[in-house]
């Protein structure tokens, strides 16, 4: 349950960032400003796709994933927590090397992408200790 | 059923965060699309002193409309930023339209290629080399136009060239132009006059007394124009 609720706050900030970054939305809250130089920089897409919309993809099926695990036919099985745990893993390989482009390459932080770098990390952390109670003996929490 | 009442408990939870979440992005936008971007009055002077404005005589930018206008809009932008890019496709024909051709407002776009962006250089120094022509509008359109073709991949001389031939360059001037790189050390005294403003991302508009930091929807713009200028009946 707290992986899927961190899953759809993740996605409500990609979302924001997305929406953004497509012109949908006026301006960006940031306060500090380094939320636009980060999102117009040319690092904020990846292989020409927005990163913001790559969130969003990753966070809705993190959240897919997350409710399909709390269904009574899978609560026992360890498959949803080990695809959350593969999920969120290269979700948070993929943020370390955004978070380095924005310390190192652009030199500007965007506090929506910090606020997306802790959620992911938390749902890392949630799967990973849903898999130690998921161990065979041991029921999911 | 214990556990399925907590399930639909934890449903009714999400939902209602899912529901909060979509209205707090719509108020984020909405209400900051009141202000658009990030709005300073009276920003702070000039602070580049002699050095910054010879800069800006060395690269005035380029001008649209009329001398006699009431009000100058300047534009610091970069051909590589896909912000500016949305501004210039989705915004910029009302704007040129309903306010620079009525003759409200002058439009002055000044040269502020970021760091970050490799190929800005080359780009802003095409936009040069065509606007000796005359041609600057004509490709500054084509740039946006086309900036997903070479801001990505190789080749960007020839994409950029393409588009030149497009918007109406002559290629023999043109390469001649951009060959001798004449345009570089101006529009680095470009970079520098729009950093010593105070200029940190792009686009940045300055109306009047008002500097707007971000992309900035037609509406918000006219209304600002409306304060520093209302029109006279």
């Amino acid at each position: 349950m707290v992986a899927t609720t961190l899953a759809l706050l993740g996605f409500l900030v990609a979302l924001y960032l997305w929406m953004w970054k497509a012109g949908l939305l006026g301006a960006m809250v940031c306060g500090t400003g380094g939320c636009e130089v980060v999102q117009t920089s040319r690092y904020a897409e990846f292989l020409g796709v927005p990163v913001a919309l790559i969130g969003a993809a990753g966070y809705l099926s993190l959240l897919v994933v997350g409710l399909a695990g709390l269904q009574p036919a899978w609560l026992e099985r360890r498959g949803p927590t080990l695809l959350l745990l593969a999920l969120s893993g290269v979700g948070v390989a993929f943020t370390a090397y955004l978070t380095y482009l924005e310390a190192a390459v652009i030199r500007a932080w965007c506090r929506w992408c910090v606020a997306s770098a802790v959620i992911i990390t938390a749902i890392f952390i949630t799967a990973l200790l849903g898999l130690r109670e998921t161990a065979p003996g041991k029921r999911e929490a | 059923m214990a556990g399925a009442v907590a399930l639909k408990r934890f449903y009714v939870i999400l939902a209602v965060l899912a529901v909060a979440g979509g209205v707090a992005i719509w108020q984020l936008g909405r209400s900051r699309a009141g202000q658009a971007g990030t709005v300073q009055v009276a920003p702070a002077p000039v602070t580049g002193g002699a050095g910054a404005a010879g800069a800006a005589e060395a690269m005035p930018g380029y001008v649209m409309g009329s001398d006699s206008a009431a009000l100058e809009v300047v534009e610091y932008a970069d051909f590589q930023c896909p912000a500016c890019r949305i501004f210039s496709i989705l915004t910029m024909p009302d704007v040129v339209e309903r306010l620079v051709r009525p003759g409200r407002i002058r439009w002055r776009f000044r040269d502020f290629p970021l760091p970050g962006h490799d190929r800005s250089p080359l780009a802003h120094h095409a936009a040069a080399c065509a606007g000796e022509q005359g041609k600057f509008w004509a490709m500054h359109d084509q740039l946006y136009a086309g900036q997903d073709q070479w801001a990505a991949g190789g080749g960007a001389d020839r994409k950029i060239r393409d588009l030149a031939r497009t918007a109406g360059v002559d290629l023999g001037q043109y390469d001649e132009c951009t060959r001798s790189r004449r345009y570089e050390a101006r529009l680095a005294a470009s970079r520098d006059f729009a950093a010593a403003q105070g200029v940190q991302s792009t686009p940045t508009f300055v109306i009047g007394s008002v500097r707007v930091s971000g992309t900035i929807p037609y509406d918000q713009l006219k209304a600002i124009v409306d304060s520093l200028a209302p029109i006279r009946r």
